[in-house]
């Protein structure tokens, strides 16, 4: 119990006795209590929180000029970019935001790989994380579609025909999706209404289940062993540290560091070498002339090119939606009694850089055509991929089970 | 069941009743939930102008050239219509072995299509230019024996986007990502220098 709400006397106390905000900071930042261990890779949860924050403030701007819409959407973009005071510098922030998104995501999953943070009792904080990266990847395709340029075009194309090859409904889903016959006025703006509408509602709504299970379980961390098993006289975690203010005051520098990187990127680079901002979509959408060779934005490209390794298209299909699928099960698939890669074997470790490395090629391949000495590496790597998921339970059970501290390990600065 | 005496002080709570009624209940809510979603769901579906804009589309077949591919929008497709010449037509049956669905058993066209030349005439072609990949738009590549495709290209179609290739037919080769033929849209000879997109020839039926 906070001491200002039974403290008499004074706005404070009336106003919390209404809107227990005090009793809120409490339990969220002041009370709660995480490992007093936490490295670098433990900046990029606060960072997503940070960039989706950032993605619905320029968002809002952009819908200011935006008109969806087939003849509509394309030149709206031209215009605010070019005519509004200062869209030149928002517009570019929330597409550029997007792909930092994704970085941030990926590194925040990784970390989860590397300290064991899927696994009990932290499975569904875990399911929930993924909920979101689904929701992000639906929320940053149409966002990509809804400016209508070129491989916006031909990419929702390639992405919404995906759903033809599932067996029965396939073609009469597609038609569904599109409103139309082909991608057209009826798409661009129920993928506006989605994208600023619905989605973000729906990663806002798991973005606070995912903290509520947080606040559950605890953090974990990167000795991947259970502070609340060391209580202090105080009933406190002896390797526990509030939150407020250790961790917000450490996180800023990690915002501080993020913001430097951002702007540079905003500023100077946007299109990244092609890879946030990609060239055919300079030019606005054409029905009749597809790109040179279409690759969605660099954070699909490993699922595109696990579809593309296959010769046969509803298998590809079936794949690329068994290999986003397959994180989920991961806290089930790791069978190790430990959780960290710290106390776990030379194998573990090796399957996880694999794992990591495939990811990684698997990204470089989906951005190249699928011609040649490349298709046969996305075959290879392909494989890897999914003899990841296979060999983990195996892997994780035999080699995982070496003994770990007492206490985390910490160095005082 | 319990007789209803008027005098109980404290009546027996009717379990399987309580059940019932809970089970009814959500059950009719659930239905009726089920039902309002109907118009949000059927909200999606192509508009009335989007249908009347998928209305039949006349070609004038006397503007191609022989060997020649023209392209045409029917609901948002485009339609290749090739003349074939007899040359072209020739070298179709000598590389059935290569195909996928030489027959085109497992592709999606009409029954007045499914046949040899996969034509309701050989000379005329049609297609709808979709790659039956992901989509994209097959380029035409009729020039025999070019190397960039592959050897001893027939002549047909290659797709730009993950490399499927179909012959002079529409039918899919193998070591293409594509599975099936290119599809045929309904169509039909009014006479004999016009073709109309989507409309079935008098007294034939629809797709196969």
């Amino acid at each position: 119990m906070s001491a200002v709400i039974e403290g008499k006397g004074g706005f404070r106390a009336w106003f919390n006795k209404r809107l227990p905000v005090d009793q809120f900071i409490e339990d969220q930042l002041t009370g709660y209590y995480a490992p007093k261990n936490f490295n670098v890779w433990y900046f990029f949860g606060s960072l997503a929180l940070l960039v989706f924050v950032m993605q619905i403030v320029t968002g809002i701007f952009v819908t200011m000029h935006f008109k969806p819409g087939e003849t509509t959407a394309w030149n709206s973009v031209q215009y605010m970019v070019r005519e509004v005071p200062y869209m030149w510098l928002i517009q570019p922030m929330h597409a550029v935001g997007a792909s930092f998104f994704f970085i941030v995501v990926y590194l925040h999953m990784a970390r989860a790989f590397l300290y064991g943070s899927y696994k009990a009792p932290r499975e569904l904080l875990w399911v929930i994380g993924m909920l979101i990266y689904l929701a992000l990847m639906a929320e940053a395709f149409m966002g990509y579609v809804l400016p209508n340029g070129n491989m916006s075009y031909w990419g929702a194309q390639v992405i919404i025909n995906l759903f033809g090859t599932i067996p029965g409904i396939g073609p009469d889903l597609v038609e569904w999706i599109r409103g139309d016959y082909g991608i057209g006025d009826a798409t661009l703006t129920r993928f506006f209404s989605l994208h600023v509408v619905a989605l973000p509602f729906i990663i806002a709504l798991l973005v606070v289940l995912h903290l509520v299970a947080l606040r559950q379980v605890g953090s974990n961390n990167p000795d991947g062993i259970e502070i609340k098993a060391k209580l202090g006289p105080d009933g406190k975690p002896l390797d526990g540290i509030p939150f407020h203010p250790y961790y917000t005051l450490k996180d800023i520098v990690g915002v501080g560091l993020f913001l430097t990187v951002f702007a540079i990127v905003v500023f100077f680079m946007p299109t990244f070498f092609g890879l946030f901002m990609e060239s055919p979509n300079f030019e606005p959408a054409n029905p009749v002339s597809t790109p040179e060779h279409i690759a969605p934005v660099w954070y699909f490209t490993p699922y595109y090119a696990i579809l593309r390794a296959v010769p046969d298209q509803k298998i590809g299909a079936l794949l690329m939606a068994i290999s986003v699928a397959a994180f989920l099960f991961v806290p089930w698939l790791d069978r190790a009694q430990n959780k960290s890669i710290r106390y776990r074997g030379v194998l573990s470790k090796l399957l996880l850089g694999m794992f990591f490395v495939t990811f990684l090629v698997l990204m470089w391949l989906g951005l190249k055509p699928a011609e040649g000495l490349y298709v046969m590496l996305a075959r290879i790597f392909t494989a890897l991929y999914f003899a990841f998921f296979i060999l983990l339970p195996f892997v994780s059970k035999a080699d995982g089970n070496g003994p770990v501290p007492e206490r985390v390990t910490y160095h005082a600065h | 069941m319990n007789d209803h005496t008027a005098d109980d002080a404290v009546p027996e709570v009717d379990e399987s009743r309580r059940k019932f009624l809970i089970a009814a209940t959500a059950g009719t809510g659930a239905v009726g939930a089920v039902l309002t979603a109907v118009p949000f769901v059927a909200s999606w579906k192509p508009s009335e102008s989007a249908r009347a804009a998928g209305l039949p589309t006349e070609i004038d077949l006397s503007r191609i050239e022989a060997g020649q591919m023209a392209t045409f929008f029917w609901r948002k497709q485009q339609i290749y219509v090739v003349k074939r010449t007899p040359e072209m037509l020739a070298l179709l049956p000598n590389h059935n072995g290569e195909l996928k669905d030489p027959e085109s058993k497992d592709s999606d066209q009409p029954a007045y299509a499914k046949n040899a030349q996969r034509a309701l005439r050989p000379d005329v072609l049609v297609l709808i230019g979709t790659c039956t990949h992901l989509g994209c738009l097959p380029k035409s590549r009729f020039t025999p024996n070019d190397a960039s495709v592959m050897a001893n290209w027939p002549g047909g179609f290659f797709c730009p986007c993950h490399g499927s290739k179909f012959d002079l037919s529409g039918r899919v080769f193998k070591g293409s990502p594509a599975s099936v033929n290119l599809k045929i849209p309904p169509y039909s000879f009014p006479s004999d220098s016009k073709l109309v997109i989507g409309v079935d020839p008098a007294g034939e039926k629809g797709a196969a």
